[in-house]
């Protein structure tokens, strides 16, 4: 690294002049962070980043999925007396709450971080070191909720955590604390992320991308980092609103004192709702994948499929009043959201129909990630009909709150967004780690997963319609819940074997060596191109796309745009639309800065729990470390007359 | 197969006679909502398996592609076919759900026609976790409360004015009508009509917090002539200790603990409202929120160790000599 960069930058060495062995070998060592410990914790690699994102994701998947378990075992039969009613409503909170902010959002945000800049063909992610930041704050919140768990503060509000129950009065202790620096912690890199990913797809795709040949996945992460963007802040203020009321005494949701308890509801809602697509939508672009992938054809209705998406995401806005229709609310408000509730069943009917079409006119190639789409029509199509049962105002009053609303959300979030995941690991595993996954053992993996979902959340929905409420800890006998809740806790542990198996498939894989080509799906993504796993600069030369699937039209990928420096980290960036070569643009360096920031900010949000002091202190180091970590390299500017002389001397 | 794991769950789900199924229902909210509900279910359930017929017809097609090693159908004509299937897909849905939308409201126009005339007022406070119930009159002497049993007659259009102090409830009686959530600082109420004498079970179904499980509210619906000797006994302040052990018992309730928060009428405490209020308290069927049938053996155990039953319930642990405890229980037990 010098601090003082060349004057001008004609005479450097660049791509096109050096032979793929060579270029390969330049790039490597121009891109490739410090090696060791410091290496690591100094690598700002999108894939790396992306890959800790998963892996820490999973993590948490596992965990709260034993949770879930022990919730099971808990319901099983009546009386039970595993969990003492304290303790239980830890354990569902922290379920709830770890699924949807600690799983979901950032898994789907790693995919993103990896996938996105393979697809559009570029180097790397957008603000790399916010990227690093983004992970470790993330971490850091997810260490926090599970060493609170384990020393008996976990939170123990619902993963909704409405106040009073959740404010000062009726959450003594820091549980309620814990669970709302969380939020802070996850929205802040969930923001990031965001923010990363509409300028990575906006402005660093390959030439000749333009908007309508991106590939179905950018688009919905395109979409859903915009919803991040709009949604995020309203669960920012619902939090800070929160915190400030347990923390410093205001009274934002007291009502005693002219606050709104209602005021929560909303803000939570405008958010939470969104986050359900946030979720989805990129598993939808994900399935897109894997059905092009399969039917050898380009996805049928492409134009049709985006503007699903975006039409997804405008009326996800507009329909968080359904969680709130038994709190009284005007009737003819609850009517508007009942139409707009069941109106997004179309956008997502449009993408399930052309899928249809695109697997019905293409030349099926039945590999096990074309399983999980069956899992998908299985499950989340159960869950989207129950969610349009739920849109109606009568309906919803009678079963709100009941076992059937938790049915609901498990077949939408594991059929919809989970299953395709899953499919996703399978086809995008062999480009993560060159090595495959064994398809047999996700042939049983799959009929585990697809038989106790179904039987699993089915008994759930029977258990409802029986009258079962949620969120309770355990049931008299004479309710006569026993049965379909045994037969639901059975079906629950099949998927909890599933996931076992899972992990028993990644494992073992992982031992293998490495030896998946470049493409051993013959699909038609750009991330293909390049070698499993892809070189830290993932391609050595920018490719030229000129169709909507550039490996089946250009297999070896010969159009390429040349120029780029091998001697310093840079990226091509196009036009936004047109995704015309604009211009070159320098990428930081590996830095060890968005770590430190990142463990300051830690220290400020955990201390806060305790002293509002800790802010106001905080503030200062957290500002150093922001200067050092922008301090700007000297940089010597070239004068016209100079860059002259050096063309002369060139000529 | 999966025809066959539905029609195995839905018979089971059937088989137990449960009082509080939410489709067997007792009043006009519930019926509609339950006619509404099977019009849903039907409807939701046809497009399901038609989804995955049609899953299964281009899986079947795109794969017999792929065996004769044809190449995938991608000519101008195929997808003008294409777009028309997917078109009339779409059609359907929306008609579908127009249909779905416009029998929603006829169904929700129905209901606010019910809410109208009302002929009683109950105000009803969800408390952690038991529910006060006070039967408001014009005349205050004809106003009394009560707890976690809720009478009406047959056919009476009854408003519930829900409050709460503490934090979120909602009220359900899933025999009788949806839900309401019960917020403090708002004023809510839900009307119900209960066409059947019986029974019917309601709970708080919004979570509040460690009892939310046992906060159950029992409903009595009864001929109007049988409702009506109820409120006039219920008005009755509670009957004077007859025996020794009784009055002994009232001394042990004024003087104790007990007095702090719960309140007798007529027997000289105060008037707190903090717990139930336990004038008539041997008519109600069950103690504790419908925790524990009300037996001398439960209520003994109930007044001793009232963490044994509900764990992290506000009443305190309660130790008197076994003098006193017994007297205690015999006046409890005379408080008809």
């Amino acid at each position: 690294m010098s601090d003082v960069e060349r004057v001008h930058d004609l005479d450097v060495p660049r791509d096109a002049s050096f032979a793929p062995l060579e270029l390969a070998r330049r790039l490597q060592a121009t891109w490739q962070p410090p090696p060791g410990l410091m290496g690591w914790l100094c690598s700002i690699d999108h894939k790396s980043i992306g890959k800790r994102y998963m892996v820490t994701a999973f993590a948490h998947l596992l965990m709260a999925g034993l949770l879930a378990m022990v919730i099971r075992v808990q319901l099983a039969g009546s009386d039970m007396q595993l969990l003492d009613p304290d303790l239980y409503n830890q354990v569902f909170t922290m379920h709830g709450t770890v699924m949807m902010f600690l799983f979901a959002v950032p898994m789907v945000e790693g995919v993103m971080m990896y996938l996105v800049p393979l697809m559009v063909g570029t180097r790397i992610i957008a603000f790399p070191r916010l990227n690093a930041f983004s992970y470790w704050v993330y971490l850091s919140g997810g260490v926090m909720i599970w060493v609170a768990f384990f020393l008996n503060v976990g939170p123990d509000a619902g993963w909704f955590s409405y106040p009073p129950l959740a404010g000062p009065e009726y959450g003594a202790g820091k549980r309620s604390d814990i669970y709302a620096q969380m939020i802070t912690f996850t929205e802040v890199a969930a923001l990031a992320v965001a923010i990363e990913l509409i300028v990575t797809i906006l402005k660093l795709r390959a030439p000749g991308m333009t908007l309508m040949r991106m590939p179905l996945f950018v688009w919905a992460s395109l979409v859903t980092s915009f919803m991040i963007v709009f949604s995020m802040p309203s669960v920012v203020i619902a939090s800070t609103l929160l915190i400030l009321d347990r923390l410093i005494g205001t009274h934002f949701y007291n009502p005693a004192e002219g606050g709104d308890v209602m005021l929560w509801q909303h803000l939570f809602w405008y958010f939470a709702h969104p986050e359900v697509y946030i979720i989805f939508l990129p598993a939808v672009g994900l399935a897109s994948h894997i059905v092009e992938t399969f039917s050898r054809r380009p996805t049928f209705g492409y134009p049709a499929i985006v503007l699903a998406l975006i039409g997804n995401a405008l009326l996800s806005f507009g329909l968080w009043v359904h969680h709130m229709y038994a709190t009284g609310l005007p009737r003819l408000g609850n009517s508007f959201f009942a139409a707009s509730s069941m109106t997004i069943a179309i956008p997502t009917g449009i993408v399930v129909f052309c899928w249809l079409a695109t697997i019905a006119s293409g030349r099926l190639v039945f590999r096990t990630p074309m399983l999980w789409i069956i899992a998908f029509f299985v499950l989340f199509v159960i869950g989207g009909l129950s969610g349009v049962m739920l849109a109606s105002v009568p309906i919803d009053l009678q079963l709100t709150d009941t076992y059937f609303v938790t049915a609901h959300i498990h077949f939408v979030l594991v059929g919809g967004a989970v299953a395709p995941l899953i499919g996703a690991l399978y086809l995008w595993f062999p480009k993560m780690t060159g090595r495959m996954l064994d398809e047999r053992l996700g042939i049983v993996q799959w009929a585990l997963f697809v038989s106790g979902g179904f039987v699993s959340f089915g008994g759930m929905v029977l258990l409802g319609i029986s009258g079962m409420t949620r969120r309770v800890y355990t049931y008299p006998p004479s309710m006569q819940w026993d049965t379909l809740n045994l037969i639901t806790s059975l079906a629950g542990w099949a998927i909890g074997l599933s996931f076992l198996l899972l992990l028993v498939n990644i494992l073992w894989s992982l031992r293998a060596p490495v030896r998946a080509p470049a493409n051993p799906w013959t699909a038609s993504g750009l991330e293909w191109l390049t070698t499993s796993p892809p070189p830290i600069y993932n391609f050595p030369l920018i490719p030229h796309v000129s169709s909507r699937t550039p490996l089946w039209d250009d297999p070896s990928g010969s159009e390429v745009v040349t120029g780029l420096r091998v001697d310093q980290r840079e990226i091509l960036v196009t036009t936004t639309a047109e995704a015309e070569p604009d211009m070159r643009d320098p990428v930081p360096d590996p830095s060890l800065w968005p770590l430190i920031a990142a463990i300051v900010t830690t220290i400020v949000l955990m201390g806060s729990i305790f002293t509002p002091q800790a802010i106001v202190w905080g503030a200062l180091p957290f500002a150093a470390v922001l200067v050092a970590w922008l301090y700007p390299r000297k940089v010597l500017a070239a004068t016209p007359a100079e860059i002259d002389q050096a063309k002369e001397a060139r000529s | 197969m999966r025809l066959v794991a539905i029609t195995v769950l839905l018979v089971l789900g059937g088989c137990s006679r449960n009082p509080s199924v939410l489709l067997d229902h007792a009043g006009p909210h519930a019926a509609w909502t339950g006619w509404l509900f099977w019009v849903f279910f039907v409807v939701t359930a046809v497009v399901w398996t038609v989804v995955l017929a049609m899953l299964g017809l281009a899986l079947t097609r795109g794969h017999s592609r792929s065996r004769l090693g044809l190449p995938p159908e991608m000519t101008p004509a195929s997808d003008r076919r294409l777009g028309a299937w997917v078109a009339t897909g779409v059609a359907l849905s929306v008609l579908i759900l127009t249909g779905l939308v416009g029998a929603s409201y006829a169904v929700d126009r129905e209901l606010i026609g019910l809410d109208r005339n009302t002929s009683r007022s109950i105000e009803i406070t969800a408390r952690q976790w038991w529910w006060e119930i006070r039967y408001l009159d014009g005349d205050p002497n004809n106003q009394f409360t009560t707890a976690n049993e809720l009478h009406v007659a047959v056919g009476e259009r009854v408003k519930l004015s829900l409050k709460s102090n503490d934090v979120i409830h909602s009220l359900w009686l899933p025999n009788i009508a949806g839900k309401r959530d019960i917020i403090p600082g708002q004023e809510n109420s839900l009307v119900i009509r209960v066409d059947r004498a019986g029974t019917w079970n309601g709970r708080c179904s919004e979570f509040c917090g460690y009892q939310h499980a046992f906060m159950g509210l029992t409903l009595i619906a009864q001929p109007p002539d049988e409702f009506q000797a109820w409120l006039a006994t219920q008005r009755q302040p509670a009957p004077e200790p007859a025996g020794e052990e009784e009055k002994r018992g009232m001394q042990v309730f004024l003087t104790g603990p007990c007095a702090m928060c719960h309140n007798i009428r007529g027997s000289g405490t105060g008037y707190s409202s903090y717990a139930p209020d336990l004038t008539h308290l041997k008519s109600r069927s069950s103690i504790a929120a419908g925790a524990a049938p009300n037996t001398k053996g439960h209520l003994g155990g109930w007044i001793i160790d009232p963490h044994g039953l509900k764990p992290g319930v506000h009443m305190p642990v309660n130790l008197q000599n076994a003098g006193d405890f017994q007297a205690l229980l015999a006046y409890l037990e005379s408080l008809r």
